[in-house]
Order: structure tokens, then sequence, then C-alpha cells
């Protein structure tokens, strides 16, 4: 990849000529290698080497941004000059926020060498292991191991030079049995504190425990969700703590922050400085990001703010603005549920008769405002009676508002960074629920 | 590209190395939107680099870069060989490729009025004007529209001779009207949701819609959802549009007739089948009246899913999937294709762009029309018709599915009566397509674009198309969703 310092150099030098001052520069380079298997073998294995620049620029309140992938002068040149021309073509916006000016943003590591490093044997090497245990238990193995290595850039004409670097590594594993299945995931910085084999034998574990899957009615339960079947569903939520979304009616919160939502024990943060959590320290715009009390007590309180929407509804922006111009405003990346003292075998101990989920698929917004998601368990979920686990249950399908959700929360586990498939990495609990709505059941 | 393809495809190859392919891809894309008036997204993406696969004692490696000069390809083509070798640590049966010709060729898609030379301002032009119209209606509190143009050009070389050049061009478009009011969030979207209608077409998809036209009857709809009854719940006759009897078939035919994900392949992330080998010529998947193809050829229409060639260098074909209600094929590759007894593939492997390896995706999988007027549709003494999708959500081996629709009106004898809000309807796939009773016939046949489907790890998103005329379903649960 380019110098970024030369990169801004070309392009504010191509827009000057233009007539045009204000520049702004996004550049990033990744490579991502990923393993996967099923089967109880490796099937497909890729890495992927990709640069991106994109360049916007702000004339008269009017902006456009212009991307490429090609790190030659004359491509970022061309780029910047169609910035421009996109620009012009635009449409003028008074609540156009200026380019930013440099400010402090603190810096957090979020670099392992371990995981830069890693190489296609080693990867396969530890999806083997993986696939032995599996094996050795008569179960077959489908999954990845990931590694991604980026660095990000955000430079503009007012000072602003921002650089975060991150690594991050992933493994996710599912161990079918005759007529079930379990799953486990984790991700992590530094791919030594990602323990494979740990996370394969809770997949056995799971399918083991769950074989011979009973049909039971659908109906109103007490559930107690492992963390990632809490991130997946609740994680649904926090597109509409944005103030833009408020604005324009989209969001449940609208007309609802400062009154009490949900139960006493429910408090959100976004908190991009948490020890477990995981991104650049930095916005869209390259706003400082700041830590915000989304929920206190059941109470909403806070939403993201990025610059145009803090100029529109007052307040200062918050450091969650999406790079301009878009269409969502800001986006809060950074989700901390805070949690309890409860282990999961606490919370089954304490159950008359409830199901166990480990994972949910496939969840869908059905309404917007009580915020009904429907969807399915998957790979692991239990009936639980007098305190013990039972057995294996044949998946259900859910309809279930989230606000009533959180209002029914009986006992909460201690927070953990958890990775699912429906939504992005957050740091969650464990939660008991009462009144949980499963509708349907399906055939396995 | 040619040449960049073929010096890439020479490091490729060595002694070693049993198969090898390569595609470079070019691609630049134009996305103007609005909402409430204002211009909220102008830009434009350009994006050229080259994904080279390779098979070695019968493991497969890929290896993606942006930097094509020769030691940038040397450097991706080292390492998808040692990524391969890396691969045979953990391998259990040999891939073998079911045999394919060569093929040198050059094919453009049909584009009659190119995207690219409109301007942004009559781009922007366009979509303010169906904002305002939108926005006429007092009850409407958001309107965003968007316009998407894509151009991708894909150079396709292989280590049995083949050089494909495909160039593709599509065209997006559509609008929302959005009505919030007391504890209620109210939309409708033209011509459908999730950012319209995606054809392998140029501008004059655009013209053909008429998008200016509808948007006083969507902002209408919009609003007047809130003082609709709520649909109610139980067993109806349920009619619906074809736009959402499109989605209902990818979710419920289209993902489960992958032979990948049948063959446990997708079983970490999307899932697997109820399609098991056993029930290939078996399974009575749907009534008599159903019939069903995978059908990749410009002669099936300009869908998202149309192109001259997959991207392991097999022409299109068209597949029976479903003939007169029986399952009858899967969607293969040059590697599974053996697998259920075929000689060769029937080339439905497609990758997101360059940085992506090849899956087996949909390509435009269809509903056929039938034979039945609108009238004839419609013609029950009691129905709920349901237009224009709002959510969906199947099960990880695609039985148990639940679809949302924007709006639904009661059927009584024939005629709509009331208008009904928050429809949805649920069931199981084979039980589903088994109620199918009426469809409707070519008239009423339209081939829409699902741009957003995801399959795979890394996730590839990718457009499929799915052809589809209203048709009527029988017996089916009503109203689950809204119970919670």
């Amino acid at each position: 990849m380019m110098d970024p310092k030369q990169c801004l150099e070309i392009a504010q030098a191509e827009a000057r000529s233009m007539g045009v001052r204000d520049v702004e520069i996004i550049l990033s380079d990744t490579t991502s290698s990923l393993t996967r298997f099923a089967n109880n073998a490796i099937h497909q294995n890729v890495t992927a080497q990709a640069g991106h620049c994109s360049v916007r620029v702000v004339l008269n309140n009017r902006t456009a941004r212009a991307s490429t992938n090609r790190f030659t002068e004359q491509s970022i040149r061309e780029v910047t000059a169609q910035a421009v021309g996109l620009a012009r073509s635009s449409e003028a916006d008074e609540m156009l926020p200026a380019m930013h000016e440099a400010s402090n943003v603190e810096s957090q590591s979020r670099w392992a060498a371990t995981t830069a490093s890693s190489s296609p044997t080693s990867r396969a090497q530890a999806v083997r292991e993986a696939i032995e245990l599996v094996e050795g238990a008569g179960q077959s193995a489908a999954g990845i191991l990931s590694t991604d290595v980026s660095h990000e850039y955000l430079l503009n004409t007012n000072g602003v030079l921002l650089e975060h670097a991150e690594t991050m590594s992933r493994f996710s594993i599912t161990s079918t049995a005759a007529d079930s299945s379990g799953w486990a995931k984790a991700s992590t910085v530094d791919l030594r504190d990602l323990d494979t084999a740990s996370l394969a034998k809770q997949a056995m574990g799971k399918a083991w425990a769950s074989a011979a899957p009973k049909e039971i009615p659908p109906g109103a339960y007490t559930v107690i969700l492992e963390p990632a079947a809490v991130l997946d569903l609740v994680g649904q939520i926090f597109g509409d703590f944005s103030a833009a979304a408020i604005a324009e009616g989209r969001s449940f919160l609208s007309g609802r922050l400062g009154i009490k939502l949900f139960g006493n024990n429910i408090t959100i943060t976004d908190d991009c400085f948490h020890p477990l959590q995981a991104g650049a320290q930095f916005d869209g715009e390259g706003v400082a990001r700041q830590k915000l009390v989304l929920v206190d007590g059941g109470v909403p309180r806070d939403v993201a703010r990025s610059r145009s929407s803090a100029l529109r509804d007052g307040g200062k922006p918050t450091g969650h603005g999406l790079p301009l111009p878009n269409e969502a405003g800001e986006a809060v990346t950074n989700i901390v549920i805070h949690g309890g003292d409860h282990s999961i075998n606490d919370m089954i101990r304490q159950t008359k008769r409830g199901i166990l989920v480990t994972r949910l698929w496939y969840i869908r917004e059905v309404e917007q405002f009580e915020k009904i998601m429907t969807g399915m368990t998957r790979d692991g979920t239990f009936l639980i009676e007098d305190g013990q686990l039972i057995c294996g249950v044949r998946n259900f399908r859910f309809n279930q508002s989230v606000v009533k959700l959180l209002n029914n929360v009986e006992m909460l586990g201690p927070t953990m960074r958890t990775s699912g498939e429906e939504t992005f990495d957050m740091v969650v609990p464990a939660m008991k629920v009462n009144d949980f709505h499963f509708t349907e059941v399906t055939k396995f | 590209m040619k040449q960049i393809a073929l010096e890439a495809l020479d490091f490729a190859l060595g002694p070693e190395v049993e198969y090898a392919d390569v595609r470079i891809v070019e691609s630049k894309d134009r996305t103007v939107s609005t909402r409430n008036g204002r211009v909220s997204q102008v830009a434009a993406t350009e994006s050229m680099g080259i994904g080279i696969r390779v098979l070695i004692n019968g493991s497969w490696g890929f290896a993606a870069t942006d930097r094509l000069n020769r030691e940038g390809l040397a450097a991706a083509a080292n390492l998808a060989k040692e990524i391969a070798v890396a691969s045979g640590l953990a391998r259990k049966e040999k891939a073998v490729l079911a045999p394919e010709n060569p093929y040198v060729e050059t094919w453009i898609a049909p584009c009659l009025a190119d995207p690219f030379l409109t301007s942004v301002e009559s781009n922007i032009q366009l979509l303010l004007a169906i904002d305002s119209e939108l926005r006429r209606n007092a009850g409407v509190t958001l309107a965003e529209g968007s316009l998407v143009f894509d151009r991708t050009r894909q150079v396709f070389a292989s280590s049995i001779g083949s050089l494909i050049d495909q160039t593709k061009t599509s065209t997006g478009a559509g609008y929302a009207a959005y009505s919030f009011a007391k504890d209620e969030i109210q939309k409708r979207s033209f011509p459908n949701s999730f950012g319209g209608q995606y054809q392998l077409k140029g501008y004059e998809m655009i013209e053909e819609l008429d998008l200016l036209k509808q948007a006083p009857r969507i902002a209408e709809e919009a609003v007047a959802l809130h003082k609709a009854d709520q649909c109610p719940s139980g067993e109806f006759s349920l009619i619906l549009d074809s736009s959402q009897l499109g989605l209902q078939i990818h979710e419920s035919v289209g993902h489960p007739i992958e032979l990948d994900r049948v063959l446990g392949s997708e079983a970490n992330y999307a899932g697997m089948s109820f399609l098991t080998l056993d029930k290939l010529r078996a399974l009575r998947y749907g009534s008599d009246i159903v019939n069903v193809v995978c059908d990749a050829t410009l002669a099936h229409g300009p869908g998202l899913g149309t192109f001259a060639y997959d991207d392991e260098g097999v022409p299109a074909q068209s597949t029976p999937i479903i003939s007169n209600g029986l399952f009858t094929g899967y969607m293969t590759s040059r590697e599974t294709a053996a697998i259920v007894g075929d000689a060769r593939s029937n080339g439905t492997m497609r990758a997101k762009s360059w940085d992506r390896l090849p899956l087996i995706r949909m390509t435009n999988v269809s509903l056929l029309p039938g034979e039945q007027s609108l009238e004839e549709v419609f013609d029950v003494p009691l129905g709920i018709y349901m237009e224009t999708n709002k959510s969906w959500s199947i099960d990880d081996k695609r039985y148990n599915f639940q679809f949302g629709c924007e709006i639904a009106w009661e059927i009584k004898n024939g005629k709509r009566v009331r208008m009904l809000k928050n429809p949805t309807y649920s069931g199981i796939s084979t039980q589903f397509w088994n109620a199918c009773q009426a469809i409707s016939n070519r008239q009423h046949w339209t081939l829409w674009g699902v741009p957003n489907c995801g399959k795979g790890q890394p996730e590839q998103v990718m457009g499929t198309g799915h052809g589809a005329s209203p048709s009527r379903f029988g017996g089916i649960k009503v109203g689950s969703g809204y119970q919670a």
C-alpha cells in the first residue's frame, strides 16, 4: 500500500487543481486467511490480501466519495477527480458538517504478532487436532479457523492523521452426531488465546447430550440463553441506538429515551476501551470514540451521535459516525451488556421447567417498535426439568419481542467476549428469561 | 486483463498441480440515494484483483491479491500452492473434477442503455422527485430511494485451456415510504423491499419500472396501514404476489438444492438441507402444477444469476429442479456432479468477486408460469393476499419457514374486501409446495433479483434471480408472528 501521507498529498494536489480544498482519505490494507473444514476434512482454504483507498471531498456544502484499490499516483488522482465530479453533481446540504479538525484520540493496542504471522500449516495443524478429537468421538466436525490482519488510516486536510492496526482470530466448530449437533465459537485478538481443543470438546459434548431429541410442544417457556444466543437476539436492537434513526422515526426508541423500558437489571454500555472489545478508537470522520451509557437500570439514556446528528439535535458527537456520505448516520459498535454472577449451571439448577438454548439462527425483525424477532434455535437445544438437563429437544421457531424479553430477565451470568453469526461480536452475559415465546417446532 | 490472467496461470502451474484456474475481475459501481429530500449517498467504487485456485494431490488452495504486477502474481500463486499443501494435512477424499471442455469466448451481457452514461444530476433528480411525491402525503415520516449500477468484467483462465471474458452490467432501483405514528412503524416499498428490483440490465430497467407513477399509491398504503385491521391468525387460502413468491422460492427451494450444503460443506454456517441424496427423483416436492428450474441462460431472462459461463468455466445451463411436483435435480459443481450420477457440472459455481472462492450458488431459480389467469388465482371464497416481503427466516435444514409481508388484503369470493396489516405466514417447505393450487400465467411472471444472498465463510453476499407469478396455496398457517 502507498504511504498514507503521500496518498493524501496526491489527492490534495489533484483536488486543489480543481479548486477544492477539503479532502479526506480512508485507507486500509487487510490480509484475511480462513481454513474451513467439513466432514472431518479441510475442504476450503483461502487467503485474500486487499487494499482500499477512498477519497471524500467537501465543496460548497456538497460531498461525495470515490474508492479504488489501485495505489498508483494516477489512480489516486483519478479517484479524487471522480469524487470532485460526483460532489459537484450532488445537491447542497446545509447540515453537512465541515471537515473534522484534528483532536486527541486515545490509542489502544489490538495487535498480536502471533496472529499476524500464523501460517497455512499452523492453521491446518490446529484444525486437524480439533477434527481428530471430534472424529474420535464418532462425530463429524465442520467449522473455520481464521485470522485477519488489518491496518486502517484516516487522514484529512485539516490535520487529522489516525492509524489503527488490528488482528483477530476466530474458531468456530459444529460437531454433528446421528441426529443431533453442538456448536461453539470464540474470537480473540491473539491466536494463542483461542482454545480450539476446548471449543471442539464443548461442541462434541452438546451433540452427545442432545442425541435423540424429543419433540415438545411450542409455547411460552423459561429459557436460558447462552451468551451467543443473547448476542444474536438482543444484538438486533442496537442499530436503533442512533440519533439519525430516532430523528427519522425508524427507531423503537423514538419518544422513549429517559423512560423506563426494560428491567432494573439491564444496563448496557458502548465501550470501545473495554479490555474484551476490539476496533478502532475513532469513527468514520476521525472523531474519538466516547463511552456511552445506552441503558441504565432499564432506562434508555443515550444514543450514538455523528457530527451531523450533533449539528441537528445539539449535544456533542460521540465518535460513532459512519464515513460520510452515508444513509444510517451513526452506529454503536462496542456493546457491553452488564452481567451478573450466575453460572449457567446455577441457572439450570434454579429452573423448574425450561429450555437451554445454545445458539439462535436466521433472526429477522417482524415488527419494528416492540422489536419482535423471529428465528430458530440450533445446534444444542435442551429441556430442563427440576433443575436438571433432561434431554435434547427438536428445534423451535420463536417470535419474541426483545423489549419484553429485557423486562423478563431473571438471572444474568458473567460477561464474556462473544461471537455469533447474526451480528458483530459483543461482550455479553448468559441470561435466564421468563415467558419466552416459541411458536413452532421443526422436524429435527 | 487476459495477459495478466495467463501470466498468473503460468505462475500457478507446476508438476505437482493437478488443476489451476484464475479469475481476474475488474468492477465499478455507482450508488446514489436520497432520504427525506436530501442526498444521502453519492459514491463510486472501482476494484480490480485476481483469485488463484490450485488443486494439489486432491486438496484445494486459494489466494487472492490486488497486486497485479509479476511479483504480486507470483507471490499469490505460490501462496495458493502452500495453502493447498497445508489443506492436505486434513484431507479425507481427494477432490476429483468432472470433465469439462475448454472454451475460448468473449461474452457481453445485453445492456441497452449504459447506466454509467446517465448523469449523477439526473439520478438525483429522479430520486428527489420520487421523494417529494412520497412526502406529499403528510403521514409519510421517512422517504428513501436508491439507484445502484454495477459493471463487472471477468477473465477466467484455467489449466484445461479455457480463456473466458465476460462483462455484465446490472441495475438496481427502488424506494420506500415509512409512516411512524403512536407506537407503530409501517412501511411500503416499490417495486420490492430491500432496495427494489435488480436485473442484468442497463438504465432501461429504470425506465420500464415507471417508478414515479407508483409513488402516491405506495405513500397512501404506508399511511393507511395504521388504520387497517390486524391480519387474522388461522389457516387460510394464501395468495402471494410474485416478489414474495420469489423469496419463498429462494429460501425453500433454492438453498435446499445446493449440493455442497446437502453434503455438509455449510454445516457450520449456512446449514445443511432436508434434501438428502435419497430424495432425488423420489420426493414429491410440490403439487403436480409446480415446475421449478435453475436456469442461468440468457433465454431465461436478465437475472442476477444469468451468465455465459460459471466461475469454473462451465457453460450456463437450465436444470429441471422440480418437474410436475417431483424433485429432479440439485445444483452441482465439477467436484460434486459425480456424487449424484451426473457426468458434468450443471454450472452453478460463482464467486462474489476476485477475493473469494467460487461456491455452488443459485443462478436463476424460478417457478415456471402456470396456466391460470389472475382472476382464477384469486377465485376463492375466503383467502388472504400478501404483497412485498418484510421479514424472512428459515431453519438450517430448510424445513420450517416464516415470512412477513408489508401488506395484505382479505379476499372474499375473488375480490379484495379489506386491507390487513402485519401479515405473516409459516410452514414446512414441502407441505407448502404441495399445497400449491394455482399459478398465474406468463403474462404475470416477473424475474426478480435478490441482491443480498449470503453463504460461505468468509461470507459472500451475492445476487440471485427468481422468476415467479402470483400463486395460490391452500390451508396455510397465517399470523403466528404477531402472537408474541
